[in-house]
């Protein structure tokens, strides 16, 4: 779908210090049953916000006054599990434009690009700077600038490059999608479909 | 110097990107009701139509019942999303086989009992587990819903090509070990993130022994250990298995396929980003104790102790073998962080499941056995399953719930006998779906209740909220079936040899 474009972001981290948080945490499977794809961010983290009888859980970060910020932290090894793209509409419907974890698994990060939400991958120790920074200061400010690969915590002055191809840099500071991008290929699919028949 | 994956690889770009990804052509798409519904609206809106129609196959397995599938089914919220792909295959040209179908069944036990599934080509679908048509000797990943959609505008894909890691397995299996514990004995060490980033093949003699059954149950994991997915070089058992299948070639085009195929194989000199060598001798019938499927243990073992040097060293293993993979950047800070992590997750784990560190699991009781999915649905784990329980019964306080994978493993439960051999053990074999492997169904594990399931994922709530799944092969959970408790199948096959 197209995205919205994408610069810089700057907003409160939304910290959840867990390891390997499963697509089946982020949205569980019984919440996969719409044919939309709006609408998921109700139930993002569900069984963490809710108690089994439907009530709010007080202190989880999503329900306390620190969990509006649009640029999500976590742990190693984010959105590992099932390939479900409702992850990445759940987490982006709900309002964030980022995810910083140290390592994102393979299909989530290229969900998550594909719907405009950038998965931002950190070092241990610039991770461990914004948790430690989070612990003795009651808000922490990320800032994410797309232009030059770079993620910063505003207060402590902590900064740190990242990874992304210039190919999706370029697609999410334009607002395009791979969709648009494939789609003016035709002619060269056809050819290597041609191309493949003859040898084989 | 070539691997499997880069021949295969690189005879499917159409294009490059400069310091981009490449354009990847797709010879197979799969699709089924529950992340396609958005990329057929996502075409609707672009004003385009499914570009090569003849090149996917759909069925309706994640969200069907298991019971009365001949009946309208009642719930709406599951009703719907099938409805949709029937129109949207009509639409659109794309085969569909729907409920009833006698090709009907969960989308990665067709694809390769129909055929579909060939080597050397690129396999996709919505969902993960399509690493399993690996087995076959083709590049076959999960994609999301956005890249469903690519495939189905324009059959290509744009893919970064991934690292490449090498598990040899060596060795001859001991009595009362299948496939399923190799590949939970291999994630038990190396833990779930260990592949991130990788295309996994998997070689040497243990795999080359195993049936082409097992070796779709080892590349079904391999995504659980982080990999995009895993792939084996094709031999005569791939051809033996594909030959007379109804969309496999015929004539002379089966022997063209079959010169093809029979050069798909990694060079003697190929390089990959990691080696990783297992030996077979020392795999003894797995179980997990944990949320993840990493979280696994010899049956005959012990739960670590969260905060122990028992746990400590399991994890300090598998630190180990991923720092290994990590190269120069590995620093020891880092380890001892990730080690602290993965503790606290490990104790989570355990209040979760109810386990105490320490514990021995054997002998405890269990109140469900599912039996089914991708990864063990097939006929060989109905037959060896129907070998454990032959001539006993099911213990009375188990729930058992046998799922086939598909109609035709449905016909062939009844055609060899096996029905019948269960049916007198107390268990009944129900109609093919995804069912409890993922709980979206009415096939639910109740809040708290311990279930010895041959899926996949063990994840917090994955078979329904609350359920405490306990990973196993078909062995594990047969003899536990007729005991009620957790119990090491060499120990019924002692008493019962066939
Ligand atoms: S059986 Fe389980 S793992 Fe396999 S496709 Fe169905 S839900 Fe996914």
């Amino acid at each position: 779908m197209n995205s919205k474009k994408f610069t810089t972001v700057v907003s409160k981290a939304v910290i959840i210090v867990k390891d390997n948080i499963d697509t089946d945490q982020i949205i569980p499977a019984r919440f996969l049953k719409t044919t939309s794809r709006e609408g998921f961010g109700e139930n993002l983290f569900y069984d963490w916000r809710y108690d089994s009888s439907g009530a709010k859980i007080e202190d989880f970060i999503l329900n306390t006054p620190n969990g509006d910020g649009t640029i999500l932290v976590a742990g190693r090894n984010f959105g590992c599990g099932s390939s479900r793209e409702h992850a990445a509409w759940a987490i982006a419907d709900y309002g964030f434009r980022a995810v910083v974890s140290t390592f994102f698994a393979d299909i989530f990060r290229s969900n998550a690009l594909n719907n405009g939400l950038l998965p931002v991958q950190v070092s241990e120790g610039f991770y461990s700077a914004i948790i430690n920074y989070s612990k003795s200061n009651n808000k922490t400010t990320l800032k994410i600038d797309l232009m030059k690969k770079e993620i910063s915590v505003e207060e402590s002055g902590d900064s740190e490059k990242f990874e992304i191809n210039n190919y999706k840099q370029e697609c999410l500071i334009n607002g395009y999608d791979d969709i648009d991008y494939l789609l003016s290929n035709i002619k060269e699919i056809e050819d290597y479909e041609l191309y493949k028949a003859s040898s084989l | 110097m070539k691997t499997l994956f880069d021949k295969i690889w690189e005879s499917h770009i159409v294009k490059e990107i400069p310091d981009g990804p490449v354009v990847l052509y797709i010879d197979r798409h799969f699709i089924h009701e529950v992340t396609s519904p958005q990329a057929f609206t996502g075409l609707r809106n672009r004003g385009r139509k499914v570009f090569r129609p003849s090149q996917t196959f759909a069925t309706c397995d994640h969200n069907v019942p298991t019971r009365n599938q001949d009946k309208p089914i009642e719930e709406s919220t599951s009703r719907i999303p099938i409805e949709q792909l029937a129109a949207n295959t009509k639409e659109h040209g794309i085969t569909y086989f729907p409920l009833g179908d006698p090709s009907n069944g969960v989308v990665h036990i067709i694809g390769p009992e129909l055929g579909i599934t060939q080597p050397g080509m690129t396999i996709v679908c919505g969902d993960s587990h399509t690493s399993t048509h690996g087995a076959f000797g083709s590049i076959a990943f999960g994609i999301g819903t956005s890249e469903v959609e690519m495939v189905l505008a324009t059959q290509t894909l744009l893919q970064s090509k991934p690292k490449q890691m090498l598990i040899k397995v060596d060795g001859a299996l001991p009595n009362g070990v299948c496939a399923k514990d190799i590949i939970l004995h291999i994630i038990s060490r190396l833990g779930t993130s260990a592949g991130t980033g990788h295309f996994i093949e998997f070689a040497g003699s243990t795999i080359k022994g195993l049936t082409m059954e097992g070796r779709m149950t080892i590349c079904n994991m391999s995504i659980e250990m982080g990999a995009r997915g895993g792939l084996i070089a094709p031999d005569s058992k791939s051809f033996d298995y594909l030959k007379g299948r109804d969309y496999s070639p015929t004539g002379e085009m089966w022997e063209r396929a079959i010169k093809r195929w029979s050069e798909l194989k990694s060079d003697p000199d190929a390089i990959y980003d990691a080696v990783i060598e297992i030996d077979a001798t020392q795999i003894e019938p797995m179980i997990t104790w944990g949320t993840n499927p990493g979280m696994g243990m010899a049956i005959t073992g012990r739960v670590p102790l969260a905060g122990s040097s028992a746990a400590g060293s399991q994890v300090a293993e598998k630190s180990a073998a991923e720092l290994a993979m990590a190269g120069s950047k590995a620093v020891e800070l880092t380890m001892a962080v990730s080690n602290a992590i993965e503790l606290a997750m490990a104790e989570k784990a355990l209040n979760y499941m109810g386990f105490k560190g320490g514990e021995q699991l054997l002998g405890l009781p269990v109140d469900y056995i599912f039996l089914g999915s991708c990864t063990n649905g097939r006929i060989e784990d109905f037959r060896a399953f129907a070998n454990i329980v032959k001539g006993s019964k099911k213990a009375p306080e188990v729930t058992a719930w046998l799922v086939p994978g598909s109609k035709r493993v449905e016909r062939q439960i009844e055609e060899e006998g096996l029905g019948k051999i269960l049916r007198k053990a107390g268990f009944e074999v129900r109609q093919p779906g995804c069912s409890a492997c993922l709980g979206m169904n009415e096939d639910k594990i109740p809040n708290g209740k311990y279930c010895i399931s041959t899926t996949n994922r063990n994840f917090e709530g994955r078979q329904g909220p609350g359920a405490r799944t306990i990973l196993a092969g078909p062995l594990v959970a047969a003899a536990s079936a007729i005991t009620g408790v957790i119990t090491d199948p060499r120990e019924i096959q002692s008493k019962n040899p066939t």
